[in-house]
């Protein structure tokens, strides 16, 4: 029974639900609508709420639960020689899903029959083959007991789906039948409506608080499991970081230290170029442009904010790169050996920050009231005299605020540098030398075909709650200067 | 230094500081000032009056320039300094503002030390040629502005901190620190109590010993304390100048009178 | 000069100067002044600078991508060539052995003498006997007719053509030699070899990492579009909701400002970090499948909820108090003024805020990497709408990414072609973004 079925049983349901209590509590008034205590439609929002919302929670809670329950009764099936020449558990059960997946496919497109994908004796060569021929990709030869075991997994994933499809459906029409009993003239259905769509907007809103525990208690975990397997201190002071590709444990040195070295020389050099130009446009729009300039300069740099950050990627690797070997590189001053440095990468996240420092700013600087330009405009001091001793001092928190926020904008930025900034691991100056960041590090982790259980995959997740904690807290300060400022003006 | 001070000493032998011939001023279409002429005294507290939006403030913000920094003010005919037109396209307007101090409505020290305020049109206009020198004329203008017994101890604090009243005089000391030989007054004492308003007013009295003071107020009775002179706007017209105990007690235009009793505005 | 005896506090003679002479401090200030001036126009200048070199090579490279180079022919076969050919062991070397001969007319026709061996054809064309012969055996009417063909030739083909091989940097070798070029020429002085327009690029699906020239973004776009829906789908209500929750409901406590300092700070959270929160959650935990688009529409969701919400309670926040006092004040209940009057006075500016949301979800690559929705898993459109949102797909940004890290340089064109098509879709989004709000902004 497929999930789009079921979805729409319980919305028949409730829409039958909706029109059943509208109806029932007008027939009680003999159509005098002047008598009810709400309007008709808040009788049939009521049933049709609590038809819906019981059911499709229950929906939910058993979608995410069942695949748990069933994976651990499985796996604690597996006795310990199947696992033996198996990579991981891990991988084992990824197989038996595999292989259980196929199974259904090979059903459904009838290669198969029912029988013998239930059969617990069946021939494995017969069975691959039906699978092969469905077109489900069989990764190794499948052997008897992940038979065995994905057979077990998709009968009781069946009886499991047959059971959640009664559980909802009875849901659905319970609660229905308890909001019709609630559909009589004096009943306060519109409060009872506002109640749960009230109740749905805190809801809502706490989606917010969600994804932030979901981010930590994802970050806590692996990074625990990290450190499990390979110790703290190791990976908070070491200074080489070369995981190992092949083999697993002690072989791979994965210190932190030169990605988060390469992560701050990088953002230094974006800050650099940002930082001046975004905020001498942001005084030049905000205090000197005439309208018509303002007008078409500040949507300009705007655009420039708007521009994914893969596009800044491929122009850093396809343009600036080659542009800067023609200045540093071997053939010209001999400091560059590739196209991709830390100075390529820098260099176009500083034009990417360029409108974020400058909008920032110009927020800030447009919040200094203009009594204070008034003032020393009267004193006779030229705009460039009131902009750098009465303006900036007055905006420096705001300032320094925004220069924060683009600079955790800079450290969290990935896709520049994974282009941009090569991919080797260094501690070292000279700013055209390739070196590679945080960010850079954990999408080459985590993409191609990890395993996760190993620490070269987990390391990931370290470097992940690194960079989450180091961003999170230049936002808060940031956001806290920027605040107070804004409130001394207000 | 001071021949040239003796050769143009000539240019200040009239009393008249200011004189204002033919002027307009356009706010984009709308005409704001219509036609005014008029001449300031020196050493003579001068009081604009008239209703709300009569353009009174509008001709102040005239007389040192500062309607340059409103993109769509446009200003016609000429203002004499000394006999020099402001207006001349050789005229720095930052040195003139220099010599045309400004204080207004709200107090609008700047978000540093009281010592730093005072100290910043000293600073930019170069006044002083060692710190011992810039502490002394902090201190002189601060006395000038009747403020400084109350502050001598905390200069360093945040001029932001100090009362409306407070703020206001040294806001007034702040102008007087560049050694203005104009002091404009935009409604000084609209943003305080009555107490703070006999405070300023007191200091304005004082400071028309070395300046031309010229003070636009709402009130009428302000007007009658502290000037020597008055001047009425109605509707971007100078409706009548004359002595301040000649408009208060036998006003010649009809609408001056109409003013001072209450009947318009 | 007499003042100074009447200052009571004893200020020093005032030094009287002419206003028309400039002195030279003032001189000094003013050229500070201009020198300041000019660093402001320096730092805009360098903005659009960048943003005009910018669109600049996105154009110059990326426009070769929409075209590709073809060697186009007349071909006529007769019935007897193709039984022949038939008959032969290496049935498509006869069909290239046609083909030879139909070049070599052409080149004979303009009094151009080539030598070349068909090792020079697969160089030029890789395999075009396979292709001919499924032509002729699908549609044997065609046979006896005169057929215009049009076969892709080889990515070094299409780089000598874009300037991208020259005969500098060639270096003979199995997939093209100097004494090719020299065919190349006179095949394109025939009118031969020509460049076409490349609907495969904008419909096709990725292709294996040494053919560039069949790479297409259509798959990849599917699998944008997709994603934008779950994105749209979840964002609207959830961010409407949650906004109305705090700009009209919430009361001040604990928990709002929990919420409130959650929103600012995820907003500015790197979207690697939510990369990071798919992987463990959606796909580790919740066992949802692997490169899908319905993950990535969830990850692309709580990445942009923050910021639909921050757009919308400013919508919200524009209505003016003073409509929800008059529908309170005609008997309606808080929730029938919030759902009546302000929602829908604020929608062009939720609406404007959710579509820049959007945009911005449209171009976010990196954690989209993370669950796995890397560029070679697009080989193919899904089939049916389900399968859109569940089977392996990539999206357009990371599809650029993929075509960018591989070793082949006739990818990057496809990559800066990928971001003309990229930054088309983000471009009308935004010029809707703006008509929406010139229509309908309300100022009060």
């Amino acid at each position: 029974m497929p999930l789009v079925w079921i979805i729409a049983i319980i919305l028949a349901i409730a829409a039958i639900g909706f029109l059943l209590g509208r109806r029932r509590v007008l027939q009680a008034v003999q159509g005098d609508r002047r008598k009810l205590h709400s309007l008709p439609n808040y009788y049939g929002s009521n049933v049709l709420i609590s038809a819906l919302v019981p059911a499709l929670l229950l929906l939910i809670i058993w979608l995410t639960l069942q695949p748990i329950y069933v994976n651990s009764l499985v796996s604690s099936g597996l006795s310990v020689s199947d696992l033996e020449q198996a990579a991981s558990p891990d991988l084992v059960m990824a197989e038996i899903r595999r292989t259980a997946d196929g199974l259904e496919l090979a059903v459904a497109s009838g290669t198969m029959t029912e029988d013998l994908a239930r059969d617990p004796g069946a021939d494995i060569t017969e069975v691959a083959e039906g699978l092969q021929e469905a077109g489900s990709i069989v990764t190794s030869a499948v052997t008897q007991p992940i038979l065995r075991a994905a057979q077990q997994y998709r009968a009781i994933m069946g009886t499991g789906y047959t059971m959640m499809f009664w559980a909802v459906v009875l849901m659905a029409l319970g609660g229905a039948f308890w909001g019709l009993r609630n559909a009589r003239p004096d009943y306060r259905a519109r409060h009872t409506v506002e109640q749960a769509i009230r109740a749905l907007l805190v809801a809502a809103a706490s989606i917010a608080i969600l994804t932030t525990l979901g981010i930590i208690l994802s970050l806590i975990f692996n990074t625990i499991e990290f450190f499990r397997l390979y110790p703290a201190t190791e990976f908070f002071f070491g200074t080489n970081w070369a995981p190992s590709f092949s083999g697993r444990g002690g072989a791979s040195d994965l210190g932190v230290l030169p990605l988060l070295w390469g992560t701050f020389y990088i953002s230094i050099v974006a800050l650099t170029v940002a930082i001046p130009i975004g905020l001498f446009a942001a005084i030049y729009l905000s205090e000197y442009a005439s309208p018509r300039v303002r007008a078409m300069a500040k949507p300009a740099l705007e655009v420039l904010a708007g521009i994914p950050t893969i596009v800044y990627g491929l122009f850093a690797l396809l343009t600036v790169g080659p542009l800067l070997m023609k200045v540093f590189g071997p053939d010209a001053l001999g400091i560059m050996q590739a196209g991709t440095a830390v100075m390529t990468a820098g260099l176009v996240m500083g034009i990417m920050l360029i409108p974020f420092v400058s909008s920032l700013s110009d927020d800030i600087i447009n919040a200094v009231p203009q009594a204070m330009r008034d003032g020393s405009y009267g004193l006779g001091a030229t705009k460039s005299e009131t902009i750098r001793k009465v303006i900036l001092p007055a905006a420096l928190p705001g300032v320094v605020g925004a220069i924060l926020l683009a600079a955790s904008r800079a450290i969290g930025e990935t896709m520049i540098v994974v282009l941009g900034a090569g991919a080797a691991a260094r501690l070292s100056l000279n700013p055209f030398d390739a070196m590679t960041t945080v960010t850079a590090k954990i999408v080459s982790q985590l993409t191609g075909d990890a395993d996760f259980a190993s620490p070269e995959a987990l390391v990931a997740f370290a470097l992940g709650m690194t960079l989450f904690v180091i961003t999170l807290g230049l936002n808060i300060i940031a956001l806290t200067i920027v605040r107070k400022y804004r409130e001394q003006y207000d | 230094m001071y021949d040239t001070q003796n050769k143009e000493s000539a240019l200040s032998q009239d009393d008249i500081k200011i004189s204002a011939r033919n002027v307009q001023v356009y706010y984009g279409d709308n005409h704001a000032i219509k036609d005014v002429n008029v001449d300031i005294e020196d050493k003579t507290v001068t009081a604009f009056i008239g209703p709300s939006g009569c353009g009174k403030s509008t001709f102040l913000r005239c007389i040192n320039r500062m309607n340059d920094t409103i993109d769509v003010a446009r200003v016609e005919g000429d203002i004499l300094l000394d006999g020099e037109n402001i207006y001349d396209p050789k005229v720095d307007p930052v040195q003139l503002r220099a010599k045309v101090g400004m204080v207004f409505q709200k107090p609008n020290p700047f978000p540093k030390s009281i010592y730093d305020n005072v100290a910043y049109g000293p600073r930019i206009h170069g006044l002083a040629r060692n710190k011992a020198e810039l502490d002394e004329i902090v201190e002189r203008a601060l006395k000038r502005g009747a403020i400084w017994e109350e502050v001598k101890d905390r200069l360093t604090a945040p001029g932001t901190g100090l009362s409306g009243g407070q703020q206001q005089r040294l806001c007034i000391a702040r102008a007087v620190a560049t050694e203005p030989e104009v002091l404009l007054m935009d409604e000084p004492c609209s943003a305080l109590d009555p107490i703070a308003t006999a405070q300023v007013e007191e200091l304005i009295d004082e400071l028309r010993q070395n300046y031309s003071v010229v003070i636009v107020t709402h009130s009428m009775q302000q007007a009658a304390r502290v000037s020597q002179k008055t001047a009425f706007f109605h509707l971007g017209n100078l409706v009548e100048y004359d002595d301040t105990d000649k408009i208060f007690t036998q006003p010649e235009d009809p609408r001056t009178e109409s003013y001072i009793t209450g009947r318009i505005g | 000069m007499t003042e100074a005896s009447f200052d009571s506090q004893g200020a020093p003679a005032r030094k009287r100067t002419s206003l028309t002479v400039t002195d030279e401090r003032t001189k000094a200030r003013n050229r500070a002044e201009t020198r300041f001036r000019a660093y402001g126009v320096a730092a805009i200048c360098v903005g659009v600078f960048f943003l005009i070199v910018l669109a600049f090579s996105i154009i110059r490279s990326g426009l070769p991508a929409f075209t590709q180079t073809v060697v186009a022919v007349d071909f006529q076969l007769s019935q007897q060539d193709f039984d022949e050919a038939e008959a032969q062991l290496f049935k498509t070397k006869a069909y290239e052995g046609f083909l030879i001969e139909a070049i070599r007319g052409k080149l004979e026709e303009r009094g151009l003498e080539a030598d070349f061996d068909a090792g020079a054809i697969e160089r030029l064309l890789g395999k075009p006997g396979s292709t001919l012969r499924e032509h002729y055996r699908a549609n044997q009417q065609d046979l006896g007719q005169e057929v215009y063909f049009q076969l892709a030739a080889a990515s070094r083909v299409d780089g000598y053509l874009t300037g991208r091989v020259t005969r500098d940097t060639l270096q003979d070798s199995r997939f093209l030699q100097m004494s090719d070029l020299d065919l190349i020429d006179e095949l394109v002085a025939v009118g031969v070899i020509t460049r076409s327009f490349n609907w495969n690029f904008i419909t096709g699906a990725d292709s294996g990492v040494d053919d560039p020239g069949g790479a297409g973004i259509g798959a990849s776009v599917i699998g944008s579009f997709f994603m934008m829906l779950v994105v749209l789908v979840l964002s609207l209500p959830i961010g409407v909701a949650a906004s109305i929750y705090l700009e009209e409901f919430a009361p001040q406590n604990w928990f709002t400002d929990l919420i409130e300092v959650n929103i600012s700070n995820l907003a500015a959270v790197p979207s690697i970090v939510f990369g990071i929160l798919g992987l463990a959650v959606f796909i580790q935990f919740m066992h949802l499948p692997q490169s899908a688009p319905l993950v990535g529409g969830l990850v692309l969701t709580l990445m942009t909820l923050p910021t639909i919400i921050i757009s919308t309670r400013a919508s919200l926040k524009a209505v003016p108090p003073s409509i929800r006092d008059a529908a309170l004040g005609v008997g309606a209940s808080k929730m029938q003024a919030v759902f009546h009057h302000v929602l829908p006075l604020a929608m062009p500016g939720i609406l404007t805020g959710l579509i820049i949301g959007l945009a911005q979800a449209l171009g976010e690559t990196a954690p989209l990497l993370l669950i796995g929705m890397v560029g070679f898993v697009a080989r193919g459109n899904p089939e049916g709408i389900v399968a859109g949102f569940t089977e392996p797909n990539s999206a357009m940004p990371a599809q650029i990414y993929t075509w960018a890290s591989r070793a082949d340089p006739g990818f990057y064109e496809k990559a800066w072609g990928g971001i003309i098509i990229l930054l088309i879709f983000l471009l009308s989004m935004n010029v809707l973004a703006i008509i929406l709000r010139r229509r309908f902004e309300r100022r009060w």
